[in-house]
């Protein structure tokens, strides 16, 4: 029998909640369901409001929804924003400490004397998981193995005092209240439970990552908050810089010297960066740039979910120069394709960028562990001492069929060459020579077709291959539009490497399909734009939404119901 | 054993005839035959600007970046791979104009390279606009009427914000530039030259000429490099009131842990020399069940 749980967590920042969320939804995942948690904060420290939503289900969820059936409210305004989004059986945990609340949903657990029983009021949180636990009789257990390996490092003593917190929000709700369902253990394999920075990192230190540089912008932070907690483990470099400029300077350089190398930002840090992703392309270094957007422009909304920077990271950059653009939609795509994408860097010499966004950041997901057997690390013509020993005149930028050279770096013999940011000729040199000036220019656009080629799945057709309807879109919102077009007769073209533009792909979909929806969280069509601009197609029904919150299913499925 | 004319390359150096960048390439050449530097383990990094055209005219590795960006495009070279000696070359405006941030940061972290700058106290490439180094009242085709604000001494910022090797050299004096360059490039840590050169295109001040009168080395005035407060006054004595005497020669040096120093894992084995075929990321993953 399939069952489903919606559960949100709310109060001011600095309460813990993102922590809470977290343990609610490994306790939940521990137990072999899937679950799906989805944080919103805003740009604060303490104060305003923060809230960890998490689903669970004996199926595979990719979305956040609206209805709730808990809600656990450590504040009243909590209870104020949110007590609407209750379904008509859920129910509302509210921290009755100060005052209790008369309403019929309401279960009031003096949740921070309870904490302060237990030890500290911080654990006011724990107390509350304890009770959720309770009311959705899960197992207790769960919870308790998954505040070990939170709190292990704190030492025993914390471990435990969480422990009796929570077993006195668990007693409490037990004896106060029924459990409003039952949600069984499943058996199934050990899943994560991790977000698109997670999953981007990971992939990162799979494809061999040797030099991480960045400076710190939401929500794009957290990837260098990994890095730096795994440098020494993994043997790798982490710094973080005095700016954006530096941290894209740092890149070219190691990947000139031979490293793979990443940073991570977001638009704003892309804007400084790009003249540095342009020193990248003239110079045909390989490294990659994850830009999480936010809402634009400026320092615009800086913790709310936005795909304002599909065209910026497209055109970005003075002049003309390949790079590859790709945008996952999940976890599963964040992790493969960031492995991708380090090869495609490698393979063409070019600057590669992951485009991801808030949603995907303050989304986690549970997935099995990932199949790293069949991961290649693929380095292109880059040249080994051995083959480099046998050059005799080399040339770094030697024109080829397809716009790549033979790659050498410091340190190897034979094939001494300086690389420059000024236009050169093969060799490296600077020259303005007019005919070299067109022939080299076509050398480096050239490798965008290479690339195209070797792209295997740059876009992804869900569901049944002729529908009545085709909903097109990119990045995070894939989640939301996989529920909502669940059991109709609708199937969604998911553009997964927005550059090179995969226009055979899209042209090949879209000419068959009888409507087309164009979904996307900003607010002027800049897929649309894209597709328009590459192959002529116009879609007429759009669904934008850039009030800096993500769609939710319901909403796309309500459109798609219009159209249909 | 390389020599100077091994150095060589392909193309001929196109700076103005007289440019003081012509003495600190022909330095820059000695030190590395003198110091018997393999030039394939060298990795010149610069901004851009007259004088950032230097690696494309010696012949070791090199990348001649964009403007201001020469020492984080070193740092990146100088992570990757701490095998290499790398120095990074660049223009008053490229150091302590646009890229300022980078070379007072580079000072602090003590990365172990080296950082030359041509200080011609004037744009050369973009013909002639005032540079953080020119003089207050300094005319130029920006500041007509003579510039407004104090100039940037850069020795003593450099001292004050941690780097462990700061001197000073003419493009006048070769001999004595080389040595300076030979120290810098064996100082394990970041070792800054600032080098006055003459342009004879732009700068009608400070000239071969005024310089001579001036300069005066500082090893034969048993000036002690490991005493910071004297190797500050030393800094000073050229300053926005006083240009009578210029001091050239090792300001300030002293021991202290380079960036590098406790990564174990880079002592014996560059990055780049790291496996990344088959890299293990279980572990990780045990993280987040
Ligand atoms: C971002 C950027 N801004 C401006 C320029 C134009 N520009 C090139 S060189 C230069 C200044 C050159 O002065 P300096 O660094 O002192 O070097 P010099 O030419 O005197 O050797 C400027 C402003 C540029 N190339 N890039």
């Amino acid at each position: 029998m399939e069952q489903n749980l919606n559960w949100l967590i709310g109060g001011e920042a600095g309460y813990g909640i993102m922590n809470a969320g977290l343990a609610f939804a490994k306790t939940l995942s521990r137990g072999g369901l899937y679950v799906f948690s989805t944080t919103e904060y805003p740009s604060l420290i303490r104060g305003g409001h923060n809230t960890v939503a998490v689903r669970a289900s004996t199926k595979e969820l990719n979305s956040h929804e609206k209805m709730l059936d808990i809600l656990v409210a450590l504040n009243h305004e909590t209870y104020e924003l949110h007590k609407d989004e209750v379904s008509r059986t859920g129910i509302i945990i509210y921290d009755s400490s100060k005052d209790e609340l008369k309403a019929k949903n309401v279960v009031n657990i003096p949740l921070l004397n309870l904490a302060e029983q237990a030890s500290n009021k911080i654990m006011r949180n724990t107390v509350a998981l304890g009770a959720s636990v309770a009311l959705i009789g899960y197992d207790l257990n769960l919870l308790n193995g998954v505040l070990e390996s939170i709190f292990s490092r704190k030492g025993n003593e914390v471990v435990e005092a969480n422990k009796v917190a929570a077993k006195l929000g668990y007693d409490f709700a037990g004896s106060n209240h029924e459990p409003i369902l039952k949600l069984e253990k499943q058996k199934a394999p050990k899943r994560m439970v991790l977000n698109c920075n997670d999953a981007i990192s990971l992939g990162a230190l799979k494809a061999g990552l040797k030099v991480f540089a960045a400076y710190p912008m939401t929500p794009g932070s957290s990837i260098l908050h990994f890095m730096a907690k795994y440098e020494r483990d993994m043997k790798i470099l982490v710094k973080h810089t005095e700016d954006e400029l530096a941290s894209i300077n740092t890149l070219v350089g190691a990947g000139f010297a031979g490293a793979r190398a990443m940073t991570s930002t977001s638009g704003g840090g892309v804007a400084l960066m790009s003249e540095g992703i342009g020193l990248a392309g003239m110079t045909e270094t390989p490294c990659v740039i994850v830009n999480a957007q936010r809402g634009g422009p400026s320092t615009g909304l800086p913790t709310r979910q936005e795909q304002s920077d599909l065209l910026f990271m497209i055109r970005l950059g003075q002049g003309e120069f390949p790079r590859i653009v790709m945008a996952p939609g999940d976890v599963e795509e964040a992790f493969y394709e960031t492995i991708n994408v380090f090869n495609l860097a490698d393979k063409y010499q070019v600057p590669a960028i992951i485009l991801t966004d808030k949603y995907n950041y303050a989304s986690s997901k549970s997935v099995e562990f990932f199949d790293t057997k069949n991961v290649k690390v693929e380095r292109g013509k880059l040249l080994t001492k051995e083959e480099a020993l046998k050059e005799t005149d080399y040339k770094r930028y030697k024109f080829t069929k397809d716009g790549v050279s033979p790659r050498s770096i410091p340190g190897n013999p034979n094939t001494i060459f300086r690389a420059t940011g000024n236009e050169h000729s093969e060799y490296g040199d600077i020259t303005e020579d007019p005919v070299n000036r067109v022939n080299i220019t076509e050398k480096r656009l050239r490798k965008l077709q290479g690339i195209l080629k070797d792209i295997k799945n740059p876009v992804k057709l869900h569901g049944p291959e002729n529908a009545k309807l085709t909903v097109v879109g990119w990045g995070s919102t894939k989640g939301p539009i996989l529920e909502a077009i669940e059991g109709l007769d609708v199937n969604f073209l998911q553009v997964l490497y927005p550059w090179p533009f995969p226009k055979e792909e899209v042209e090949k979909v879209l000419k068959n399909s009888k409507n087309v929806l164009l979904v996307e969280g900003n607010a002027t069509a800049q897929l649309g734009q894209l597709i328009k601009e590459q192959t002529g197609i116009e879609i007429q029904e759009q669904l934008l939404k850039f009030n800096g919150h993500q769609f939710y299913p319901h909403e796309i499925r309500t459109k798609i119901k219009e159209v249909l | 054993m390389v020599t100077i004319k091994d150095l060589n390359t392909r193309t001929q150096p196109n700076w103005c005839p007289g440019c003081g960048n012509y003495s600190i390439l022909t330095a820059l050449k000695m030190a590395v035959a003198d110091l018997g530097l393999d030039p394939k383990n060298v990795c010149l990094t610069s901004g851009i600007g007259c004088g950032s055209k230097l690696p494309h005219w010696i012949n070791t590795y090199g990348i001649h970046t964009i403007h201001g960006r020469g020492l984080p495009v070193a740092t990146g070279i100088h992570l990757a791979n701490n095998k290499l000696k790398v120095v990074s070359i660049g223009g008053d405006g490229d150091g302590y104009g646009i890229g300022l941030s980078h070379f007072v940061h580079s000072c602090r972290r003590n990365l172990d390279m080296a950082y030359f700058v041509q200080n011609n106290q004037i744009y050369g490439l973009t013909k002639g606009q005032t540079s953080p180094t020119s003089d207050k009242g300094f005319k130029t085709v920006s500041t007509p009427f003579g510039a407004i604000e104090w100039p940037i001494f850069p020795l003593s910022l450099a001292i004050e914000q941690g780097a462990t090797f700061v001197a000073r050299g003419f493009a006048g004096e070769i001999k004595h530039l080389t040595e300076l360059m030979k120290q810098a490039i064996q100082h394990p840590g970041f070792a800054y030259i600032d080098i006055l050169q003459p342009c004879v295109t732009f700068n009608k001040k400070n000239t071969y000429d005024w310089f001579k009168k001036r300069v005066y080395k500082l090893e034969e005035t048993g000036h002690d490099p490991t005493d910071k407060s004297e190797a500050l006054k030393k800094a000073d004595e050229w300053n926005a009131y006083y240009d009578d005497n210029i001091p050239i020669g090792l300001f300030y040096k002293k021991d202290h842990e380079h960036y590098l120093e406790r990564y174990e894992y880079i002592k014996d084995k560059p990055l780049v020399e790291h496996d990344i075929s088959n890299v293990d990321i279980t572990k990780i993953m045990e993280d987040f069940v």
